[in-house]
């Protein structure tokens, strides 16, 4: 809309919100939905809120270029906390909500904060458990008085009366609100806007910094990618703390001067998006893979009529939905049906959903299932996926409307160079790039190139087209005898998209060639079992039955196809495999407690196997000790057959390695 | 807690019996304003059967029951309702097909005064009550944290859920004397943290008496501020948890005792 001629001036988040208070004051800013009731702000009231909110921080002695903390869900008290911060010239440090104590506390004291402002009670607690770790902390703000009643209320406020503080204080004394208004022109393109906790995965979390002109440089570019305006909406249920919050949902509501709207809380954030009607939407993918299973269950229950209506509908969607969201050249005919589809199934269900307005939504995080993935846009839901990292304030690379490709991540970014090092990993060099770490020069130097180029610790490729295929960590990529890349995880989310396999493990490293482990997903392969009569009498069984043998060869010689169409992973084809006789667990160690397999464990715990599957031979003994839900430990042994997959084109493969 | 008041309910001298089953013989206690008072007892004690008899579902054959200075011996329950006594059940009574939002303004009807004709049209003075009357369940749904559910049929509810939902209902009436019978039987200890809580932040911020009948021993001395202990109909002990806690005869009516 408005955007073309004076905002590109403005280089501050306060400054922004001045901006739109002037340009579009009536037009939504926020909402949020309370006491059942969606209440909103519009721009004007907001930055007099604002406004208010940074003179009562200011009179409780917050100063530039200090440090306060965030700590709540996404309500409106919290954003406003950021923005008035800013105005101020202090820098807010989100914190995940979710976060125990402990690691509040390192956070909390790393930042050095002398604020707080948090949502309850429960962070208030928190707070006052670690309060001799966190001697700077001298002041705690809430936005929800219940339970604080009998508190002491020496160093704690209510954010509500401080917003009446400073309001008074502004229509009272003419030279504070001048004051405030200075600090806000103060503000400057260089000034550090934010610091983003990394959520510390591997080792302690990291204080990213990001300066304010930056973060807007970069909100600009993708906000003009997406065409997004102030007629656009989200819905802001995504953790505060998280890069993906701050910049889908903060930086571009600031910069396009859409709406914000907060959910009345986490539990009922899928119903508030259904009343919200977002039109810009952000998922990871098993938030997706989440909502599929839903609508399969209800489909199921749904009566004869309805059934075969959606599944022939589906159908259709199926083979034309992409092609015409893509707008590709489609028979009348398959238009004519695809549209009948929509009046009686796609529009409903999206609705149901919350997507029916959505124009624009994405996915990321991890890899989204080809199937998954085109169910969506099949609908008609304009999904799409990005690649990025909270050093790069969230996306180097999206793919642009119509050029969709389930494998890839899309193209950079505009004004975004990426770079392939030698070793296969990605580096980058975006608008928005992070400042530095936060009192760590050493990481920072570590993982900027001297040209400025950022390291991501992702190892890719382009393919021909132009898009970014991530494969795995830089560290966990390896080369097989040959020299040939390997990359285990890629392999493996590649199997694991069958819903037939619910674990895969590549290995490879330094051998002639890759060979797996495969665990069958028991109520997939259980229920594949019954309808072709296949009797089993446990889950050891089922796994070891040839028919399951010959259902995974098929599987695997798919994938090999498919990695034979990529010139740098074809040589990885999966040659040889197993099924496993016992399902990789956690408590058995085989597993992280996130899911993820640790393959070095699992490579020595069934070492027999292993060595099984590169000597030749065609099955082998192995005898593992398990623990039981209850505790006890027990061993399972097996002879676990070995198969081998189909390959394609292997000699000249090898030939050209 | 709270100073002890002047007791806001007082039970005399009450029995109670089916034909020849004696469920209450001969109890006396009182509630006091702002209190946390406990009923236990082993089970068939007759505790349930005093909190009939409290919110006068039943009619005790001896005894004089005083609430607010007001002394009885009949009372009808929805008398007992519309003068501030409300109760949950100890198997939760709600309407199973109706929304959470629904049950809980159910517990609104007491304080309805514009006429049937008007609920009926749905409009004018009924419209404007509902909306006050729904201000004050939004309250309840914010203060037991059951946004999410607000609009789903209790019967599809986790029993811990309903049992919250149920709570609600008896809030909606704004009682001065809340009964509850054993609300948190059947539940996980996560559950059962957050019912305290609500019972903790309902007694010492709105000042709400309660009466509860609980058998998680360890919740009873932790909320209450007098505990009363029946067994066979008789009142056998009455005083502080610590009180209670040590009290030969106590022991010997829950772990038996050694001849």
């Amino acid at each position: 809309m408005a955007q073309g001629s004076e905002t590109p001036r403005l280089d501050t988040f306060a400054k922004l919100l001045c901006g739109h208070a002037r340009v579009r004051p009536a037009r939504p800013a926020m909402r949020h939905k309370d006491l059942g009731i969606w209440r909103t702000w519009t721009w004007s009231e907001m930055a007099e809120t604002i406004r208010a909110f940074a003179a009562g921080l200011r009179q409780l002695g917050l100063e530039r270029g200090a440090t306060i903390a965030v700590i709540g869900e996404n309500r409106p008290a919290m954003y406003w906390t950021i923005l008035a911060a800013q105005w101020l010239g202090a820098i807010p440090v989100p914190v995940y909500a979710d976060a125990v104590a402990d690691e509040m506390a390192y956070v909390l004291a790393h930042a050095d904060v002398g604020f707080a402002v948090v949502q309850d009670q429960e962070q208030v607690d928190k707070l006052i458990t670690i309060q001799d770790q966190i001697p700077n902390l001298k002041v705690v703000l809430y936005d929800e008085p219940r339970g604080l009643r009998d508190y002491d209320h020496s160093r704690l406020h209510e954010v509500s009366a401080i917003i009446e503080k400073g309001r008074a204080q502004l229509a009272s004394d003419p030279a504070a609100a001048a004051a405030i208004d200075a600090e806000k022109d103060r503000g400057e393109a260089d000034d550090i806007s934010i610091i983003l906790y990394t959520s510390g995965t591997t080792g302690r979390s990291k204080g990213v910094l990001f300066s304010a002109g930056r973060s807007i440089d970069a909100a600009r570019d993708t906000v003009e990618f997406d065409k997004l305006t102030d007629r656009d909406e989200v819905l802001a249920y995504l953790p505060l703390a998280w890069v993906g919050d701050h910049y889908l949902n903060y930086a571009h509501a600031m910069v396009a001067g859409f709406c914000v709207a907060c959910p009345e809380s986490r539990e009922t954030a899928e119903s508030d998006l259904q009343e919200i009607g977002p039109t810009f939407y952000f998922a990871p993918p098993r938030i997706f893979e989440a909502l599929l299973t839903r609508i399969t269950i209800r489909m199921e229950d749904a009566g004869a009529l309805k059934r075969r209506m959606f599944n022939h509908f589906i159908g259709v969607a199926r083979r034309w939905g992409e092609k015409i969201l893509n707008r590709e050249k489609v028979p009348l005919a398959a238009r004519l049906n695809y549209a009948l589809g929509n009046l009686f199934v796609y529009a409903p269900l999206k609705n149901v959903l919350g997507f029916s307005r959505i124009r624009v939504a994405y996915t990321a995080g991890e890899a989204i299932g080809p199937d998954l993935f085109s169910f969506y846009r099949s609908l008609g839901l304009n999904l799409k996926q990005l690649y990025g990292q909270t050093e790069a304030f969230l996306y180097v690379t999206s793919q642009p409307d119509g050029q969709i490709r389930a494998g890839t991540v899309g193209p950079a970014t505009p004004n975004v160079d990426i770079r392939i090092a030698d070793d296969g990993e990605v580096l980058y060099r975006s608008p928005g790039q992070f400042v530095g770490y936060y009192k760590d020069d050493e990481r920072t130097v570590e993982t900027v190139t001297q040209d400025g180029y950022v390291k991501t610790g992702d190892a890719g490729f382009f393919d021909s087209e132009g898009h970014l295929n991530i494969i795995d960590r830089a560290k966990d990529v390896g080369k097989l005898r040959s020299g040939a890349l390997f990359a285990p995880k890629y392999i493996e989310n590649k199997l694991k998209f069958y819903p037939n396999i619910k674990e895969a493990v590549a290995y490879g490293q330094g051998q002639d060639f890759v060979a797996c482990m495969l665990n069958i997903d028991l109520t997939a392969v259980g229920n594949w079992a019954e309808r072709n009569n296949i009797a089993y009498a446990s889950y050891q069984e089922l796994a070891q039955r040839p028919e399951v043998y010959a259902m995974f060869a098929d599987h695997i010689a798919e994938v090999n196809r498919s990695l034979a169409t990529e010139p740098r992973m074809a040589a990885a084809q999966v040659r040889r495999f197993l099924i496993l006789h016992k399902e990789l667990d956690a408590d058995d160690g085989e597993m992280t407690r996130t899911q993820k397999v640790r393959r070095g464990f699992i490579a020595e715990r069934y070492k027999p196997l292993v060595d099984a599957l590169y000597n030749g031979s065609d099955a082998a003994d192995i005898s593992t000790e398990v623990t039981f839900e209850d505790g006890r430990k027990g061993i399972l042994s097996a002879r676990v057959r070995i198969a081998d997959a189909q390959v394609q084109n292997l000699t000249t493969l090898e030939a050209a390695a | 807690m709270n100073a002890p008041g002047e007791p806001l309910l007082a039970v005399d001298g009450v029995s109670l019996a089916f034909g020849g089953v004696k469920a209450i013989t001969d109890v006396s206690f009182d509630i006091r304003k702002g209190e946390i008072r406990a009923i236990i007892g082993p089970n068939g004690a007759g505790k349930t059967s005093m909190l009939n008899v409290v919110n006068g579902f039943y009619h005790p054959q001896q005894g004089r029951i005083t609430y607010k200075g007001n002394t009885r011996s009949r009372m009808r329950p929805y008398q007992a309702a519309s003068q501030g006594i409300a109760r949950t059940f100890q198997n939760v009574a709600l309407f199973r097909g109706m929304t959470t939002l629904d049950n809980i303004m159910v517990g609104r009807t007491l304080k309805m005064h514009s006429g049937l004709f008007w609920q009926m049209l749905r409009y004018g003075p009924a419209m404007r009550e509902e909306i006050e009357h729904r201000r004050v369940v939004e309250d309840i749904i914010d203060f037991l944290q059951i946004e999410s559910i607000r609009k789903t049929p209790v019967g599809k509810l986790p029993y811990g859920l309903q049992k919250r939902v149920e709570l609600g209902r008896a809030l909606a009436m704004e009682p001065e004397l809340l009964l509850l019978d054993e609300p948190m039987a059947g539940m996980n200890i996560e559950e059962k943290e957050d019912m305290c809580r609500y019972i903790l932040d309902l007694n010492r911020h709105f000042g709400t008496t309660i009466a509860l009948i609980e058998h998680d021993m360890g919740v009873v001395m932790d909320l209450s501020d007098r505990v009363v202990v029946l067994e066979y109909g008789h009142k056998i002990a009455d005083g502080t948890p610590e009180k209670i806690k040590s009290d030969p005869k106590v022991i010997e009516a829950y772990l038996g005792v050694g001849h």
